[in-house]
């Protein structure tokens, strides 16, 4: 098929994406939060053990605007929002491009529960400003997206769909493996879902639960089987932070033999930072999940095959 | 080979057997490892099997060579074809041809894929000329329209063809559907 065609048989899913962009922006604007830019190529990232980062000349392409953003809400910016252009190497197939936008918001003096609820009300009225209503179908399965979303805990789904307890033996490689092929691909369809409460050696960048320290703070909503927004009560104790990212970063060095730096700037401010909801959501996947697409590329103009 | 570079229709060696990738999927969880599920299927037998891989994990491609070949006959269960450059014979089992056997004609050039010296696929032309060995006549209509009958071919293929086809008539016809398309001559 030429370009041409391509890209006119696309037109209406591009169409749909640039009013999907509109209106999240649109309601996170009417929430009071600040769009702000952070930049796109960076001196430091968070080191993560399985998100590998693209180098540009002396500095990186972000994986995400996260280290940037928590520096704001350091400095007092209490509700702020951004949509950033992201680089992961190597993600590439049906859901992943290697370059992808995404929106990423924070509201300090809140929990991972208040992002969560601001995610329900986002997305119910994006599907209100496209007209789609909240029953919605994608690729064959009933969808009503009217919150509250089901919660389930991460142990609960794991010893249910799995049979093992991730919270209790942590095991990384078995932890991935059944998450994307027993435990997501049974998480209820007919609406979304919200996964929380991951193990603690799982928690990332978000803080552990007060009172019970096997588990992190940290979700993420899935919908229609998309892995659509991961959400963390913010980790604001820079000690903690600095001794997870030499984890990663011993990691990364005997994986890949590269020497992430240690992101000193932003450790020097996070201690600073009020208790923080922070969450991600990945843009081409909601607008796959809007335009009823199986495939990424069918809601990108050009992907990594014809760039 | 890295399972990275691992796409659609790549031919692998998994368990000593030889596959071909019919799909390949990169599934990520957003802060977790990556794994590549593949679903094979067997080039021997056609059976199918799903495997998971992890990011930097290494994959044999399947030394696959595709030679010109010519038909020459049947032996029992196995048709013999010919290799055009050296003239060496191999053996190709009727069940690996399929519905091929209805336009295996003496002479016919074949492509023919092979893994360690055994045929794993074979691929004729789209199109094919054989002649008319046998045919009866239509039912005449008042109706314009085309009738077909019934025709045997050459190749003992029976095939619905138009009613002015007679027998010796030469025609041509699409491998990939196993219809009639024209007739090529006619038998004075």
């Amino acid at each position: 098929m030429s370009e041409a065609k391509r890209l006119q048989q696309i037109r209406h899913n591009l169409e749909r994406r640039a009013r999907v962009y509109h209106f999240a922006c649109v309601f996170l604007r009417g929430r009071g939060f600040l769009e702000v830019t952070t930049p796109v190529r960076v001196a430091e990232l968070a080191p993560e053990a399985f998100i590998t980062p693209v180098a540009s000349e002396d500095r990186w392409l972000i994986t995400s605007p996260e280290l940037h953003m928590k520096r704001l809400l350091a400095a007092g910016y209490e509700r702020i929002f951004q949509i950033s252009r992201c680089f992961r190497k190597g993600e590439k197939g049906r859901l992943h491009n290697p370059e992808f936008d995404l929106l990423e918001w924070y509201r300090a003096n809140a929990g991972y529960g208040e992002v969560i609820h601001d995610t329900e009300e986002l997305i119910v009225s994006i599907a209100d400003a496209l007209g789609t209503g909240t029953n919605i179908i994608y690729q064959g399965q009933k969808i009503n997206l009217r919150p509250p979303w089901p919660k389930i805990n991460v142990r609960e789904a794991f010893l249910r769909y799995a049979g093992w307890d991730p919270t209790a033996n942590f095991d990384q490689q078995r932890f991935d493996t059944d998450m994307a092929t027993l435990v997501q691909p049974k998480l209820p369809t007919e609406h979304p879902t919200v996964l929380t409460e991951y193990p603690a050696q799982a928690a990332s960048l978000s803080r552990l639960k007060p009172g019970n320290s096997a588990v992190a703070e940290r979700a993420e909503v899935f919908i229609g089987g998309l892995e659509l927004a991961n959400a963390y009560s913010e980790l604001n104790n820079a000690a903690e932070q600095r001794r997870r990212f030499e984890s990663e970063i011993a990691h990364i060095e005997r994986e890949q033999g590269i020497k992430m730096p240690m992101p000193e700037r932003f450790l020097s401010a996070v201690g600073g930072m009020p208790l923080s909801g922070g969450i991600a959501l990945g843009l081409e996947r909601l607008v796959m999940l809007f335009c009823n697409t199986r495939f990424i590329n069918e809601i990108t103009a050009f992907t990594e095959d014809n760039i | 080979m890295k399972i990275e570079d691992v796409k659609k229709n790549v031919k692998l060696l998994y368990q000593g057997k030889p596959w071909n990738v019919d799909t390949a999927e990169f599934v990520k969880p957003g802060k977790g490892s990556a794994i590549y599920r593949l679903h094979l299927k067997n080039l021997l037998d056609a059976s199918v099997l799903d495997v998971t891989f992890r990011s930097a994990d290494k994959v044999d491609e399947a030394s696959i060579t595709n030679l010109e070949m010519q038909y020459l006959y049947k032996e029992g269960a196995h048709y013999v074809f010919m290799n055009t450059q050296n003239f060496e014979q191999t053996l190709i089992p009727e069940d690996l041809l399929g519905d091929k056997v209805h336009f295996m004609k003496e002479g016919l050039l074949a492509n023919v894929q092979l893994w360690d010296d055994k045929a794993t696929d074979v691929s004729i032309p789209v199109f094919v000329e054989l002649a008319v060995v046998e045919t009866g006549t239509a039912i005449k209509t008042a109706t314009v329209t085309a009738q077909n009958k019934s025709a045997k071919l050459e190749t003992g293929y029976f095939i619905d063809v138009p009613s002015f086809i007679k027998e010796g008539d030469l025609i041509k016809i699409d491998t990939r559907t196993g219809a009639y398309v024209e007739r090529l001559s006619t038998k004075k």
